[in-house]
């Protein structure tokens, strides 16, 4: 199977583990992916908060080479997908009026890895399980509002996360805080304001019995991770969450041997939990 | 009176454009929906609902000039949750925009510098890179040293390249600057 894939910026810098792990597990899944020729930045919240015809057109860019290699556009950030996503829908409407061609197929990558296809591969290919994991997923905002762009059928209540982490065999926890933003487009402006955010969250996974969050958006794994230690510095009460990529955990389970040159790479390291379930 | 922050340049018509066109916000009813599930209501100097109800009273200076527009972090829970289907995070978009066009001094001023240098980030290489990012806000906000032990971490874990991935028909990225100016 051969898909068009759009890394975005974070993939190529801060996120270089989910883009290794991304390429690791489509290739043990039997996809080649094709990084779009000369994509350029999607424009993300900058790009909305300063001009919409600007907005548009940075991610129509990107939507028009989509277009010419005619395949489906997987994309594993969620800000950059629902950038494309938005570009995509504005086009969509355009084509009801004739105006234009109609937009390429944009998905993000969880929703491409949970497709049937793709979820009967990990079943049948799974080498180790990842039983005795305590997990929550996180969503976050982007992969699921406003759902008019996205698609999302339960926008207050996803799980294809948690799905796919069933079939790997860990332990998913119920929790109510799966689309509670972590501030992420602040990280740099109102530190306060997301220490504030992230501290939340990582409470409520703690109180779920969660050992670790999982992501599947560069900038939730990197406010998640990140912070943790001037929280507890704040706190005076010590956090220590691994937050883990759901294609760490995927390459994980299909025994992929790179895996712990991933996690290396978190601010809260994972060694200790996975050395204790076996995984390491 | 201080200065704003230009970004893009400032639309000629600007003045032209009625306040609120083509936004559905005289559709709210006031349930407060939006501010309850807002999750930085706690530092906005007006909440969501109070901002629609600004916006419906015309009280456009006050409305430019508040915290709210630049702390609201496009999470779109109000949008998704708006029993009138109105835009909310669409309308603060619109809102963060016409500050900047209009000149006005944004409140939160580090938040629109940050953008602004995001954009110098694009209208550079056509990607972010993240490094030429931080160097560029921190020249711009003058807050030099803020993070500068977490930033030195992510260098040494590899997660900060120094060289920028870029694209390389640039002319078509300044194009798209260039219908927006």
């Amino acid at each position: 199977m051969k898909v068009s894939y759009y890394p975005g910026c974070a993939l190529h810098g801060t996120a270089i583990e989910y883009d290794e792990s991304t390429k690791a597990v489509s290739r043990m899944l039997g996809v080649e992916l094709c990084e779009l020729p000369d994509w350029n930045c999607c424009g993300a919240s900058s790009a909305h908060a300063t001009d919409s015809s600007l907005a548009l057109n940075l991610a129509a860019r990107n939507l028009a080479i989509a277009s010419a290699q005619g395949r489906d556009t997987v994309v594993p950030c969620a800000a950059c997908y629902s950038r494309l996503k938005a570009a995509a829908h504005e086009r969509h409407q355009e084509a009801g009026n004739g105006n234009h061609q109609p937009a390429p197929n944009i998905l993000s990558l969880l929703e491409f890895l949970s497709g049937y296809e793709l979820n009967s591969k990990m079943t049948a290919l799974r080498q180790k399980s990842l039983a005795g994991l305590k997990l929550v997923c996180y969503y976050g905002c982007l992969l699921v509002r406003p759902p008019k762009v996205t698609g999302a059928k339960n926008c207050e209540n996803p799980e294809q996360m948690d799905r796919l982490l069933k079939i790997m065999g860990a332990e998913v926890l119920p929790w109510s805080y799966k689309t509670d933003c972590c501030g992420g487009s602040l990280v740099l402006t109102r530190p306060d304001i997301v220490r504030h955010l992230v501290q939340r969250l990582l409470e409520r996974a703690i109180e779920a019995g969660a050992e670790a969050i999982v992501v599947a958006c560069p900038l939730c794994q990197s406010n998640l991770d990140s912070r943790q230690e001037e929280i507890s510095r704040e706190a005076g009460k010590i956090y220590a969450v691994p937050v883990l990529y759901i294609t760490e955990l995927a390459g994980l389970a299909l025994g992929h041997s790179e895996a712990p040159k991933w996690f290396k790479r978190h601010l809260v390291n994972p060694k200790k939990l996975l050395a204790t379930k076996g995984l390491w | 009176m201080a200065k704003g922050i230009r970004i893009l340049g400032p639309r000629k018509s600007d003045a032209d454009l009625p306040w609120g066109m083509d936004l559905n916000v005289q559709d709210c009813y006031q349930c407060q929906k939006c501010s309850a599930g807002c999750p930085v209501a706690f530092a906005m100097d007006f909440r969501p609902n109070q901002i629609m109800q600004m916006v419906n009273l015309g009280q456009r200076e006050r409305v430019l000039a508040c915290k709210t527009i630049w702390v609201c972090a496009s999470c779109y829970t109000c949008s998704t949750r708006c029993p009138n289907d109105i835009d909310i995070a669409g309308i603060m978009d619109w809102l963060r925009q016409t500050a900047l066009r209009a000149g006005v001094k944004p409140a939160e001023k580090e938040v629109a510098l940050f953008h602004a240098a995001f954009l110098d980030a694009i209208r550079t290489y056509g990607r972010v890179h993240e490094l030429f990012l931080i160097a560029n806000y921190k020249m711009k906000s003058g807050k030099l040293f803020d993070d500068f032990k977490l930033g030195w971490k992510m260098f040494v874990k590899g997660k900060l390249k120094l060289l920028p991935s870029r694209v390389n028909k640039k002319n078509e990225i300044s194009e798209l600057f260039r219908k927006a100016e």
